[in-house]
Protein backbone atom coordinates (compact mmCIF):
# COMPACT_ATOMS: atom_id res chain seq x y z
CA UNK A 1 0.00 0.00 0.00
CA UNK A 2 1.21 3.47 -0.86
CA UNK A 3 -0.40 6.61 0.52
CA UNK A 4 0.99 9.92 -0.62
CA UNK A 5 -0.11 13.15 0.97
CA UNK A 6 0.81 16.57 -0.35
CA UNK A 7 4.25 15.58 -1.57
CA UNK A 8 6.40 18.46 -2.80
CA UNK A 9 10.03 18.39 -3.84
CA UNK A 10 12.26 21.34 -4.65
CA UNK A 11 15.67 20.91 -6.27
CA UNK A 12 17.20 24.18 -5.19
CA UNK A 13 14.74 26.70 -6.54
CA UNK A 14 13.20 24.37 -9.12
CA UNK A 15 10.02 22.69 -8.01
CA UNK A 16 9.96 19.18 -9.45
CA UNK A 17 6.65 18.00 -7.97
CA UNK A 18 4.01 19.96 -6.15
CA UNK A 19 1.44 18.76 -3.68
CA UNK A 20 0.98 15.25 -5.06
CA UNK A 21 -1.69 13.24 -3.33
CA UNK A 22 -2.66 9.74 -4.36
CA UNK A 23 -3.04 6.19 -3.18
CA UNK A 24 -2.16 2.76 -4.45
CA UNK A 25 -3.90 -0.07 -2.68
CA UNK A 26 -2.84 -3.64 -2.24
CA UNK A 27 -3.62 -5.74 -5.30
CA UNK A 28 -3.50 -2.72 -7.54
CA UNK A 29 -1.20 -1.72 -10.36
CA UNK A 30 -0.96 2.03 -10.60
CA UNK A 31 0.64 3.66 -13.59
CA UNK A 32 2.45 6.95 -13.55
CA UNK A 33 2.15 8.52 -16.94
CA UNK A 34 3.78 11.74 -17.98
CA UNK A 35 6.12 13.48 -20.38
CA UNK A 36 9.85 13.95 -19.71
CA UNK A 37 10.53 15.98 -16.61
CA UNK A 38 7.02 15.47 -15.23
CA UNK A 39 8.38 14.34 -11.87
CA UNK A 40 7.82 10.58 -12.06
CA UNK A 41 11.35 9.59 -11.09
CA UNK A 42 11.44 12.26 -8.39
CA UNK A 43 8.28 10.88 -6.79
CA UNK A 44 9.56 7.32 -6.92
CA UNK A 45 12.89 8.30 -5.41
CA UNK A 46 11.09 9.90 -2.51
CA UNK A 47 8.86 6.87 -1.99
CA UNK A 48 11.83 4.48 -1.98
CA UNK A 49 13.72 6.48 0.64
CA UNK A 50 16.41 7.76 -1.71
CA UNK A 51 15.66 11.32 -0.74
CA UNK A 52 13.25 13.07 1.59
CA UNK A 53 10.46 15.30 0.30
CA UNK A 54 10.64 19.06 0.81
CA UNK A 55 7.06 19.10 2.09
CA UNK A 56 4.35 16.53 2.58
CA UNK A 57 4.44 12.96 3.74
CA UNK A 58 3.90 9.47 2.48
CA UNK A 59 3.40 6.00 3.85
CA UNK A 60 4.61 2.91 2.08
CA UNK A 61 3.61 -0.52 3.35
CA UNK A 62 2.31 1.21 6.46
CA UNK A 63 5.54 3.02 7.37
CA UNK A 64 6.45 6.66 7.11
CA UNK A 65 9.01 7.24 4.36
CA UNK A 66 11.06 9.70 6.40
CA UNK A 67 10.91 8.59 10.03
CA UNK A 68 10.75 4.85 9.26
CA UNK A 69 12.79 4.85 6.09
CA UNK A 70 14.60 1.57 6.81
CA UNK A 71 11.32 -0.26 7.41
CA UNK A 72 10.01 1.08 4.13
CA UNK A 73 13.16 0.09 2.27
CA UNK A 74 12.94 -3.44 3.66
CA UNK A 75 9.50 -3.86 2.15
CA UNK A 76 9.97 -2.18 -1.20
CA UNK A 77 11.44 -3.56 -4.38
CA UNK A 78 12.76 -0.76 -6.54
CA UNK A 79 13.95 -0.68 -10.11
CA UNK A 80 15.62 2.70 -10.66
CA UNK A 81 15.26 4.37 -14.04
CA UNK A 82 18.85 3.66 -15.09
CA UNK A 83 18.84 0.08 -13.73
CA UNK A 84 22.26 0.61 -12.10
CA UNK A 85 24.30 -2.54 -11.51
CA UNK A 86 27.85 -3.39 -10.43
CA UNK A 87 29.55 -4.21 -13.72
CA UNK A 88 32.47 -5.98 -12.03
CA UNK A 89 30.32 -8.74 -10.53
CA UNK A 90 28.67 -11.76 -12.06
CA UNK A 91 24.90 -11.72 -12.17
CA UNK A 92 24.76 -14.25 -9.38
CA UNK A 93 27.29 -12.41 -7.20
CA UNK A 94 25.40 -9.19 -7.68
CA UNK A 95 22.07 -10.69 -6.67
CA UNK A 96 23.72 -12.48 -3.75
CA UNK A 97 25.16 -9.17 -2.58
CA UNK A 98 21.76 -7.51 -2.71
CA UNK A 99 20.20 -10.55 -1.01
CA UNK A 100 22.79 -10.36 1.78
CA UNK A 101 21.99 -6.70 2.35
CA UNK A 102 18.39 -7.76 2.81
CA UNK A 103 19.35 -10.65 5.13
CA UNK A 104 17.44 -13.16 3.03
CA UNK A 105 17.64 -16.55 4.72
CA UNK A 106 17.38 -18.76 1.64
CA UNK A 107 19.10 -16.46 -0.80
CA UNK A 108 20.03 -19.15 -3.32
CA UNK A 109 16.43 -20.20 -3.91
CA UNK A 110 15.19 -16.65 -4.08
CA UNK A 111 17.87 -15.69 -6.59
CA UNK A 112 16.97 -18.69 -8.73
CA UNK A 113 13.30 -17.74 -8.56
CA UNK A 114 13.97 -14.14 -9.52
CA UNK A 115 16.27 -15.11 -12.39
CA UNK A 116 13.73 -17.57 -13.68
CA UNK A 117 11.00 -14.95 -13.58
CA UNK A 118 12.95 -12.62 -15.81
CA UNK A 119 14.26 -15.47 -17.96
CA UNK A 120 17.95 -14.93 -17.22
CA UNK A 121 18.91 -18.22 -15.53
CA UNK A 122 21.48 -19.14 -18.12
CA UNK A 123 23.39 -15.88 -17.67
CA UNK A 124 23.78 -16.25 -13.89
CA UNK A 125 27.53 -16.87 -14.12
CA UNK A 126 28.16 -14.14 -16.69
CA UNK A 127 29.50 -10.74 -15.79
CA UNK A 128 26.98 -7.94 -15.46
CA UNK A 129 29.25 -5.69 -17.52
CA UNK A 130 28.92 -8.04 -20.48
CA UNK A 131 25.12 -7.91 -20.62
CA UNK A 132 23.07 -6.05 -23.19
CA UNK A 133 20.90 -3.11 -22.19
CA UNK A 134 17.70 -5.17 -22.11
CA UNK A 135 19.37 -7.91 -20.09
CA UNK A 136 20.59 -5.38 -17.53
CA UNK A 137 17.06 -4.09 -17.28
CA UNK A 138 15.92 -7.63 -16.55
CA UNK A 139 18.59 -8.15 -13.91
CA UNK A 140 17.54 -4.85 -12.35
CA UNK A 141 14.02 -6.20 -12.26
CA UNK A 142 15.21 -9.48 -10.76
CA UNK A 143 16.88 -7.43 -8.03
CA UNK A 144 13.61 -5.62 -7.34
CA UNK A 145 11.67 -8.91 -7.19
CA UNK A 146 14.30 -10.78 -5.18
CA UNK A 147 12.78 -10.48 -1.73
CA UNK A 148 9.18 -10.79 -2.94
CA UNK A 149 8.41 -7.27 -1.71
CA UNK A 150 5.04 -6.01 -0.56
CA UNK A 151 5.40 -2.93 -2.70
CA UNK A 152 7.06 -2.81 -6.08
CA UNK A 153 8.17 0.51 -7.52
CA UNK A 154 9.36 0.30 -11.11
CA UNK A 155 10.69 3.27 -13.03
CA UNK A 156 10.05 2.58 -16.71
CA UNK A 157 10.33 -1.20 -16.36
CA UNK A 158 9.96 -2.17 -20.01
CA UNK A 159 12.30 0.40 -21.53
CA UNK A 160 14.91 -1.19 -23.77
CA UNK A 161 13.29 -4.62 -23.84
CA UNK A 162 12.51 -6.52 -27.01
CA UNK A 163 8.82 -7.10 -27.80
CA UNK A 164 8.83 -10.68 -26.52
CA UNK A 165 10.36 -9.54 -23.24
CA UNK A 166 7.94 -6.63 -22.96
CA UNK A 167 5.11 -9.14 -23.03
CA UNK A 168 6.94 -11.35 -20.54
CA UNK A 169 7.66 -8.52 -18.10
CA UNK A 170 4.12 -7.18 -18.31
CA UNK A 171 2.89 -10.63 -17.46
CA UNK A 172 5.12 -10.70 -14.38
CA UNK A 173 3.92 -7.27 -13.29
CA UNK A 174 0.27 -8.21 -13.70
CA UNK A 175 0.85 -11.40 -11.76
CA UNK A 176 2.52 -9.56 -8.88
CA UNK A 177 -0.07 -6.82 -9.02
CA UNK A 178 -2.79 -9.27 -8.09
CA UNK A 179 -1.60 -9.57 -4.50
CA UNK A 180 0.82 -6.73 -3.98
CA UNK A 181 1.05 -3.06 -4.73
CA UNK A 182 2.78 -1.98 -7.89
CA UNK A 183 3.60 1.58 -8.91
CA UNK A 184 5.20 1.89 -12.31
CA UNK A 185 6.05 4.78 -14.57
CA UNK A 186 5.91 4.81 -18.31
CA UNK A 187 5.68 7.03 -21.36
CA UNK A 188 3.95 4.31 -23.28
CA UNK A 189 0.24 4.81 -23.06
CA UNK A 190 -0.72 1.44 -24.39
CA UNK A 191 1.38 -0.02 -21.60
CA UNK A 192 -0.52 1.91 -18.96
CA UNK A 193 -3.72 0.84 -20.65
CA UNK A 194 -2.70 -2.80 -20.74
CA UNK A 195 -1.19 -3.05 -17.27
CA UNK A 196 -2.75 -0.65 -14.87
CA UNK A 197 -5.87 -0.67 -12.79
CA UNK A 198 -5.46 3.03 -12.39
CA UNK A 199 -3.55 5.67 -14.29
CA UNK A 200 -2.19 8.89 -12.85
CA UNK A 201 -1.34 11.38 -15.52
CA UNK A 202 1.27 13.75 -14.23
CA UNK A 203 2.63 16.83 -15.92
CA UNK A 204 5.03 19.45 -14.62
CA UNK A 205 4.82 18.03 -11.14
CA UNK A 206 1.04 18.02 -10.90
CA UNK A 207 -1.44 15.20 -11.18
CA UNK A 208 -3.67 16.11 -14.09
CA UNK A 209 -6.02 13.14 -14.04
CA UNK A 210 -6.44 10.03 -11.99
CA UNK A 211 -8.74 7.28 -13.24
CA UNK A 212 -8.97 3.80 -14.68
CA UNK A 213 -7.83 3.54 -18.29
CA UNK A 214 -11.39 2.72 -19.42
CA UNK A 215 -12.96 5.63 -17.59
CA UNK A 216 -10.30 7.98 -18.82
CA UNK A 217 -11.19 7.11 -22.33
CA UNK A 218 -14.90 7.38 -21.83
CA UNK A 219 -14.60 10.58 -19.84
CA UNK A 220 -12.66 12.41 -22.44
CA UNK A 221 -14.48 11.33 -25.52
CA UNK A 222 -17.35 13.76 -25.71
CA UNK A 223 -18.38 12.34 -29.04
CA UNK A 224 -18.03 9.04 -30.78
CA UNK A 225 -15.95 8.85 -33.87
CA UNK A 226 -16.12 6.74 -36.97
CA UNK A 227 -14.03 6.30 -40.04
CA UNK A 228 -15.54 5.92 -43.45
CA UNK A 229 -13.71 4.57 -46.46
CA UNK A 230 -15.11 4.63 -49.97
CA UNK A 231 -14.04 3.93 -53.50
CA UNK A 232 -13.70 7.35 -55.09
CA UNK A 233 -12.80 10.87 -54.11
CA UNK A 234 -13.15 11.42 -50.36
CA UNK A 235 -12.76 15.17 -50.65
CA UNK A 236 -15.88 15.40 -52.75
CA UNK A 237 -17.82 13.14 -50.46
CA UNK A 238 -17.01 14.93 -47.22
CA UNK A 239 -19.40 17.90 -47.69
CA UNK A 240 -22.24 15.49 -48.46
CA UNK A 241 -21.65 13.63 -45.21
CA UNK A 242 -21.52 16.89 -43.31
CA UNK A 243 -25.09 17.66 -44.42
CA UNK A 244 -26.49 14.67 -42.55
CA UNK A 245 -28.18 15.59 -39.30
CA UNK A 246 -26.20 14.76 -36.15
CA UNK A 247 -22.87 14.52 -37.90
CA UNK A 248 -20.07 16.78 -36.65
CA UNK A 249 -16.47 17.50 -37.47
CA UNK A 250 -16.19 15.88 -40.83
CA UNK A 251 -12.61 15.63 -42.02
CA UNK A 252 -11.29 14.17 -45.24
CA UNK A 253 -8.10 12.35 -44.34
CA UNK A 254 -5.01 12.35 -46.55
CA UNK A 255 -5.25 8.58 -46.93
CA UNK A 256 -8.55 8.95 -48.79
CA UNK A 257 -10.88 8.13 -45.92
CA UNK A 258 -13.33 10.41 -44.17
CA UNK A 259 -13.49 10.81 -40.44
CA UNK A 260 -16.52 12.13 -38.65
CA UNK A 261 -17.97 12.38 -35.15
CA UNK A 262 -21.45 12.21 -33.74
CA UNK A 263 -22.95 12.73 -30.34
CA UNK A 264 -22.90 9.63 -28.11
CA UNK A 265 -26.08 7.61 -28.27
CA UNK A 266 -27.10 9.11 -31.59
CA UNK A 267 -25.79 6.63 -34.03
CA UNK A 268 -25.91 8.14 -37.51
CA UNK A 269 -24.04 5.38 -39.26
CA UNK A 270 -27.07 3.96 -41.15
CA UNK A 271 -27.83 7.41 -42.54
CA UNK A 272 -24.21 7.86 -43.52
CA UNK A 273 -24.14 4.52 -45.29
CA UNK A 274 -27.29 5.35 -47.21
CA UNK A 275 -25.93 8.76 -48.18
CA UNK A 276 -22.77 7.17 -49.53
CA UNK A 277 -24.69 4.76 -51.74
CA UNK A 278 -27.06 7.48 -52.92
CA UNK A 279 -24.15 9.65 -53.93
CA UNK A 280 -22.96 6.81 -56.13
CA UNK A 281 -19.91 5.69 -54.10
CA UNK A 282 -19.02 2.14 -53.15
CA UNK A 283 -18.79 1.74 -49.37
CA UNK A 284 -15.62 -0.08 -48.35
CA UNK A 285 -15.46 0.46 -44.63
CA UNK A 286 -17.40 2.14 -41.87
CA UNK A 287 -16.05 1.58 -38.39
CA UNK A 288 -16.06 3.30 -35.02
CA UNK A 289 -12.75 4.51 -33.55
CA UNK A 290 -12.25 5.42 -29.91
CA UNK A 291 -10.05 8.28 -28.93
CA UNK A 292 -6.68 6.76 -28.15
CA UNK A 293 -4.98 7.30 -24.83
CA UNK A 294 -2.25 9.03 -26.80
CA UNK A 295 -4.66 11.71 -27.82
CA UNK A 296 -6.18 11.98 -24.37
CA UNK A 297 -2.75 12.35 -22.95
CA UNK A 298 -1.67 15.04 -25.36
CA UNK A 299 -4.93 16.85 -24.83
CA UNK A 300 -4.60 16.80 -21.06
CA UNK A 301 -0.99 17.80 -20.89
CA UNK A 302 -1.60 20.55 -23.43
CA UNK A 303 -4.52 21.97 -21.43
CA UNK A 304 -2.39 21.94 -18.34
CA UNK A 305 0.30 24.02 -19.95
CA UNK A 306 -2.24 26.51 -21.19
CA UNK A 307 -3.56 27.10 -17.70
CA UNK A 308 -0.19 28.30 -16.54
CA UNK B 1 27.34 -5.11 11.71
CA UNK B 2 26.25 -7.68 9.20
CA UNK B 3 25.63 -5.05 6.54
CA UNK B 4 29.03 -3.50 7.16
CA UNK B 5 30.60 -6.89 6.63
CA UNK B 6 28.62 -7.55 3.44
CA UNK B 7 29.80 -4.27 1.96
CA UNK B 8 33.37 -4.66 3.19
CA UNK B 9 33.59 -8.10 1.62
CA UNK B 10 32.42 -6.78 -1.75
CA UNK B 11 34.96 -3.95 -1.65
CA UNK B 12 37.75 -6.26 -0.56
CA UNK B 13 37.05 -8.62 -3.45
CA UNK B 14 36.82 -5.73 -5.84
CA UNK B 15 40.45 -4.82 -5.16
CA UNK B 16 41.56 -8.21 -6.44
CA UNK B 17 40.09 -7.53 -9.86
CA UNK B 18 41.13 -3.91 -10.00
CA UNK B 19 44.34 -3.04 -11.87
CA UNK B 20 44.86 0.06 -9.75
CA UNK B 21 44.87 -2.02 -6.58
CA UNK B 22 47.48 -4.37 -8.04
CA UNK B 23 49.64 -1.46 -9.12
CA UNK B 24 49.35 0.07 -5.65
CA UNK B 25 50.19 -3.20 -3.90
CA UNK B 26 53.10 -3.84 -6.25
CA UNK B 27 54.41 -0.30 -5.87
CA UNK B 28 54.36 -0.52 -2.08
CA UNK B 29 56.07 -3.90 -1.97
CA UNK B 30 58.65 -3.04 -4.65
CA UNK B 31 59.62 0.34 -3.30
CA UNK B 32 59.90 -0.92 0.24
CA UNK B 33 61.82 -3.98 -1.04
CA UNK B 34 64.26 -1.99 -3.16
CA UNK B 35 64.92 0.42 -0.32
CA UNK B 36 65.40 -2.52 2.02
CA UNK B 37 67.94 -4.27 -0.23
CA UNK B 38 69.92 -1.11 -0.95
CA UNK B 39 70.15 -0.15 2.72
CA UNK B 40 71.16 -3.67 3.72
CA UNK B 41 73.84 -3.74 1.03
CA UNK B 42 75.16 -0.33 2.07
CA UNK B 43 75.15 -1.16 5.75
CA UNK B 44 76.89 -4.50 5.25
CA UNK B 45 79.61 -2.76 3.20
CA UNK B 46 80.01 -0.13 5.90
CA UNK B 47 80.15 -2.82 8.54
CA UNK B 48 82.90 -4.66 6.72
CA UNK B 49 85.07 -1.55 6.58
CA UNK B 50 84.26 0.41 9.70
CA UNK B 51 81.96 -1.73 11.77
CA UNK B 52 78.38 -0.48 12.20
CA UNK B 53 75.21 -1.08 14.16
CA UNK B 54 72.77 -3.45 12.51
CA UNK B 55 69.86 -1.77 10.72
CA UNK B 56 66.53 -1.94 12.52
CA UNK B 57 62.92 -2.15 11.49
CA UNK B 58 62.82 1.56 10.62
CA UNK B 59 64.32 0.76 7.22
CA UNK B 60 61.05 -0.99 6.41
CA UNK B 61 58.58 1.20 8.28
CA UNK B 62 60.06 4.55 7.21
CA UNK B 63 59.57 4.12 3.45
CA UNK B 64 56.22 2.43 4.07
CA UNK B 65 54.83 5.47 5.85
CA UNK B 66 55.83 7.67 2.91
CA UNK B 67 54.57 5.41 0.15
CA UNK B 68 51.20 4.89 1.84
CA UNK B 69 50.75 8.64 1.71
CA UNK B 70 50.35 8.22 -2.06
CA UNK B 71 49.02 4.67 -2.16
CA UNK B 72 46.02 4.96 0.14
CA UNK B 73 44.34 7.80 -1.81
CA UNK B 74 44.52 5.56 -4.88
CA UNK B 75 42.74 2.83 -2.93
CA UNK B 76 39.98 5.04 -1.56
CA UNK B 77 39.38 7.39 -4.50
CA UNK B 78 36.70 5.30 -6.14
CA UNK B 79 34.95 4.00 -3.01
CA UNK B 80 31.98 6.38 -3.03
CA UNK B 81 32.86 8.58 -6.02
CA UNK B 82 32.35 5.66 -8.36
CA UNK B 83 29.01 4.68 -6.84
CA UNK B 84 27.95 8.22 -7.47
CA UNK B 85 29.14 8.26 -11.05
CA UNK B 86 27.70 4.86 -11.96
CA UNK B 87 24.36 5.51 -10.31
CA UNK B 88 24.70 2.51 -8.01
CA UNK B 89 24.54 4.89 -5.06
CA UNK B 90 20.80 4.95 -5.71
CA UNK B 91 20.82 1.20 -5.19
CA UNK B 92 22.71 1.51 -1.90
CA UNK B 93 20.67 4.42 -0.59
CA UNK B 94 17.40 2.58 -1.23
CA UNK B 95 18.66 -0.70 0.25
CA UNK B 96 17.73 -1.32 3.89
CA UNK B 97 21.09 -0.20 5.26
CA UNK B 98 22.17 2.90 7.16
CA UNK B 99 24.38 5.45 5.48
CA UNK B 100 26.97 4.89 8.20
CA UNK B 101 27.03 1.16 7.50
CA UNK B 102 27.71 1.86 3.84
CA UNK B 103 30.56 4.22 4.66
CA UNK B 104 32.14 2.01 7.33
CA UNK B 105 31.80 -1.04 5.09
CA UNK B 106 33.59 0.75 2.27
CA UNK B 107 36.36 1.89 4.58
CA UNK B 108 36.70 -1.54 6.15
CA UNK B 109 37.10 -3.17 2.73
CA UNK B 110 39.94 -0.78 1.90
CA UNK B 111 41.44 -1.23 5.36
CA UNK B 112 41.45 -5.01 5.06
CA UNK B 113 43.09 -4.79 1.65
CA UNK B 114 45.77 -2.47 3.01
CA UNK B 115 46.29 -4.83 5.95
CA UNK B 116 46.86 -7.57 3.41
CA UNK B 117 49.61 -5.52 1.79
CA UNK B 118 51.09 -4.74 5.19
CA UNK B 119 51.00 -8.43 6.10
CA UNK B 120 53.10 -9.21 3.04
CA UNK B 121 55.71 -6.64 4.10
CA UNK B 122 56.29 -8.75 7.20
CA UNK B 123 58.75 -10.79 5.12
CA UNK B 124 61.22 -7.90 5.40
CA UNK B 125 61.48 -7.91 9.22
CA UNK B 126 61.65 -11.69 9.13
CA UNK B 127 64.56 -11.53 6.70
CA UNK B 128 66.15 -8.76 8.76
CA UNK B 129 65.77 -10.84 11.89
CA UNK B 130 67.65 -13.71 10.25
CA UNK B 131 70.43 -11.51 8.90
CA UNK B 132 71.18 -9.60 12.07
CA UNK B 133 72.45 -10.82 15.37
CA UNK B 134 70.95 -10.96 17.96
CA UNK B 135 67.96 -10.21 15.71
CA UNK B 136 65.66 -7.22 15.69
CA UNK B 137 63.95 -5.72 18.70
CA UNK B 138 60.53 -7.38 18.85
CA UNK B 139 58.95 -4.61 20.93
CA UNK B 140 59.98 -1.92 18.49
CA UNK B 141 58.78 -4.00 15.60
CA UNK B 142 55.33 -4.49 17.10
CA UNK B 143 55.07 -0.81 18.06
CA UNK B 144 56.11 0.18 14.53
CA UNK B 145 53.51 -2.04 12.93
CA UNK B 146 50.83 -0.72 15.28
CA UNK B 147 51.88 2.77 14.26
CA UNK B 148 51.65 2.04 10.54
CA UNK B 149 48.27 0.33 10.95
CA UNK B 150 46.87 3.31 12.87
CA UNK B 151 48.29 5.58 10.19
CA UNK B 152 46.70 3.79 7.22
CA UNK B 153 43.40 3.48 9.09
CA UNK B 154 43.18 7.24 9.31
CA UNK B 155 44.56 7.80 5.80
CA UNK B 156 41.83 5.54 4.43
CA UNK B 157 39.11 7.19 6.51
CA UNK B 158 40.07 10.64 5.26
CA UNK B 159 40.22 9.20 1.74
CA UNK B 160 36.74 7.71 2.14
CA UNK B 161 35.49 11.13 3.20
CA UNK B 162 37.04 12.80 0.15
CA UNK B 163 35.57 10.12 -2.08
CA UNK B 164 32.12 10.92 -0.79
CA UNK B 165 32.54 14.62 -1.51
CA UNK B 166 33.33 14.11 -5.19
CA UNK B 167 31.84 12.07 -8.00
CA UNK B 168 35.16 12.21 -9.84
CA UNK B 169 37.80 9.74 -8.67
CA UNK B 170 40.74 11.93 -9.57
CA UNK B 171 39.36 14.89 -7.71
CA UNK B 172 38.99 12.55 -4.73
CA UNK B 173 42.57 11.33 -5.16
CA UNK B 174 44.18 14.76 -5.18
CA UNK B 175 41.96 16.12 -2.42
CA UNK B 176 42.94 13.16 -0.24
CA UNK B 177 46.61 13.60 -1.03
CA UNK B 178 46.39 17.27 -0.09
CA UNK B 179 44.67 16.53 3.22
CA UNK B 180 47.15 13.77 4.07
CA UNK B 181 50.11 16.02 3.29
CA UNK B 182 48.64 18.64 5.59
CA UNK B 183 48.39 16.22 8.50
CA UNK B 184 51.63 14.43 7.81
CA UNK B 185 53.87 17.33 7.07
CA UNK B 186 52.46 20.83 6.82
CA UNK B 187 50.84 20.87 10.24
CA UNK B 188 54.20 20.60 12.01
CA UNK B 189 55.64 23.67 10.30
CA UNK B 190 53.97 26.29 12.54
CA UNK B 191 55.84 24.80 15.51
CA UNK B 192 59.00 26.36 14.07
CA UNK B 193 57.59 29.88 14.04
CA UNK B 194 55.60 29.57 17.25
CA UNK B 195 58.34 28.61 19.72
CA UNK B 196 56.05 28.05 22.72
CA UNK B 197 52.56 28.47 24.12
CA UNK B 198 49.19 26.88 23.60
CA UNK B 199 49.36 27.03 19.81
CA UNK B 200 52.80 25.51 19.74
CA UNK B 201 51.51 22.64 21.86
CA UNK B 202 48.42 22.29 19.68
CA UNK B 203 50.46 21.89 16.50
CA UNK B 204 52.79 19.47 18.22
CA UNK B 205 49.73 17.49 19.27
CA UNK B 206 48.30 17.47 15.73
CA UNK B 207 51.57 16.56 14.02
CA UNK B 208 51.20 12.97 12.83
CA UNK B 209 54.79 12.68 11.74
CA UNK B 210 56.16 13.41 15.21
CA UNK B 211 53.86 10.90 16.86
CA UNK B 212 54.70 8.31 14.27
CA UNK B 213 58.39 8.93 14.92
CA UNK B 214 58.12 8.32 18.63
CA UNK B 215 55.95 5.23 18.17
CA UNK B 216 58.42 3.63 15.79
CA UNK B 217 61.08 4.13 18.46
CA UNK B 218 58.96 1.90 20.65
CA UNK B 219 57.28 4.53 22.84
CA UNK B 220 53.52 4.49 22.59
CA UNK B 221 51.70 7.17 24.57
CA UNK B 222 47.94 7.03 25.01
CA UNK B 223 47.46 10.15 22.88
CA UNK B 224 49.47 8.50 20.08
CA UNK B 225 46.67 5.98 19.80
CA UNK B 226 43.74 8.24 20.62
CA UNK B 227 44.65 10.90 18.08
CA UNK B 228 44.79 8.74 14.91
CA UNK B 229 41.70 6.83 15.98
CA UNK B 230 39.86 10.13 16.48
CA UNK B 231 40.88 11.24 13.00
CA UNK B 232 39.64 7.92 11.62
CA UNK B 233 36.28 8.35 13.32
CA UNK B 234 36.10 11.95 12.15
CA UNK B 235 36.77 10.89 8.55
CA UNK B 236 34.04 8.25 8.68
CA UNK B 237 31.61 10.70 10.30
CA UNK B 238 32.30 13.35 7.67
CA UNK B 239 31.79 10.77 4.97
CA UNK B 240 28.48 9.66 6.45
CA UNK B 241 27.32 13.26 6.68
CA UNK B 242 28.34 13.81 3.06
CA UNK B 243 26.30 10.80 1.93
CA UNK B 244 23.38 12.02 4.02
CA UNK B 245 23.65 15.47 2.46
CA UNK B 246 23.42 13.99 -1.01
CA UNK B 247 19.93 12.84 -0.15
CA UNK B 248 18.87 16.34 0.79
CA UNK B 249 19.97 18.04 -2.39
N1 LIG C 1 19.08 15.65 -9.31
C1 LIG C 1 18.36 16.69 -9.79
N2 LIG C 1 18.77 17.95 -9.58
C2 LIG C 1 18.05 18.98 -10.04
N3 LIG C 1 16.89 18.88 -10.71
C3 LIG C 1 16.42 17.66 -10.96
C4 LIG C 1 17.13 16.49 -10.52
N4 LIG C 1 16.43 15.41 -10.88
C5 LIG C 1 15.35 15.87 -11.55
N5 LIG C 1 15.33 17.21 -11.60
C6 LIG C 1 14.28 18.05 -12.21
O1 LIG C 1 13.02 17.68 -11.67
C7 LIG C 1 12.04 17.62 -12.69
C8 LIG C 1 11.40 16.24 -12.70
O2 LIG C 1 12.36 15.28 -13.08
P1 LIG C 1 12.08 13.72 -13.07
O3 LIG C 1 13.36 13.04 -13.32
O4 LIG C 1 11.34 13.38 -11.85
O5 LIG C 1 11.13 13.56 -14.32
P2 LIG C 1 10.54 12.24 -14.99
O6 LIG C 1 9.07 12.37 -14.98
O7 LIG C 1 11.11 11.04 -14.36
O8 LIG C 1 11.07 12.38 -16.48
P3 LIG C 1 11.51 11.25 -17.54
O9 LIG C 1 10.28 10.81 -18.22
O10 LIG C 1 12.40 12.00 -18.47
O11 LIG C 1 12.22 10.19 -16.79
C9 LIG C 1 12.73 18.00 -13.99
O12 LIG C 1 12.45 19.35 -14.24
C10 LIG C 1 14.19 17.82 -13.69
O13 LIG C 1 14.96 18.76 -14.39
MG1 LIG D 1 12.22 9.51 -15.00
Amino acid sequence: MIRVDGLTKDYGTRRAIENLTFEARQGEVVGFLGPNGAGKTTTMRILTGYMPPTYGSAKVAGFDIVSESLEVRRRVGYLPETAPLYADMTVYEYLKFMADLRHLPNAEDMIDDALEMVGMEERAEGYVGALSKGMRQRIGLAQALLHKPEVLILDEPTIGLDPAQVVEVRKIIREIGKERTVLLSTHILSEAQALCDRVLIINKGHIVVEDSPENLQARLVGAERSILRVKGDADELAPKIAEIEGVQNVKAQPDGSVEFQFAPGMDVRPQVARAVIKAGYDLLELRPVGMSLEEIFLELTRDNTKEK
Amino acid sequence: MRNIWTIARREYRHYFISPIAYIVALAVLLIVGIYFVIVLYYVSNQALMYGATAPDISIVIGPMATIFLFATPALTMRLLADEQRMGTLELMLTAPIRDGELVIGKWLGAFLFTLTIIAITLVYPIVLNKLTSPGIDQGIMIASYIAIILLVALYLALGTAMSSFFSNQFAAFFATLAVLLIFWWLISLPTYIIPSGVFHDLFVYLDLNGRFGSMTRGVIALSDVVYPISLTVLGLLLSTVAVEMRRWR
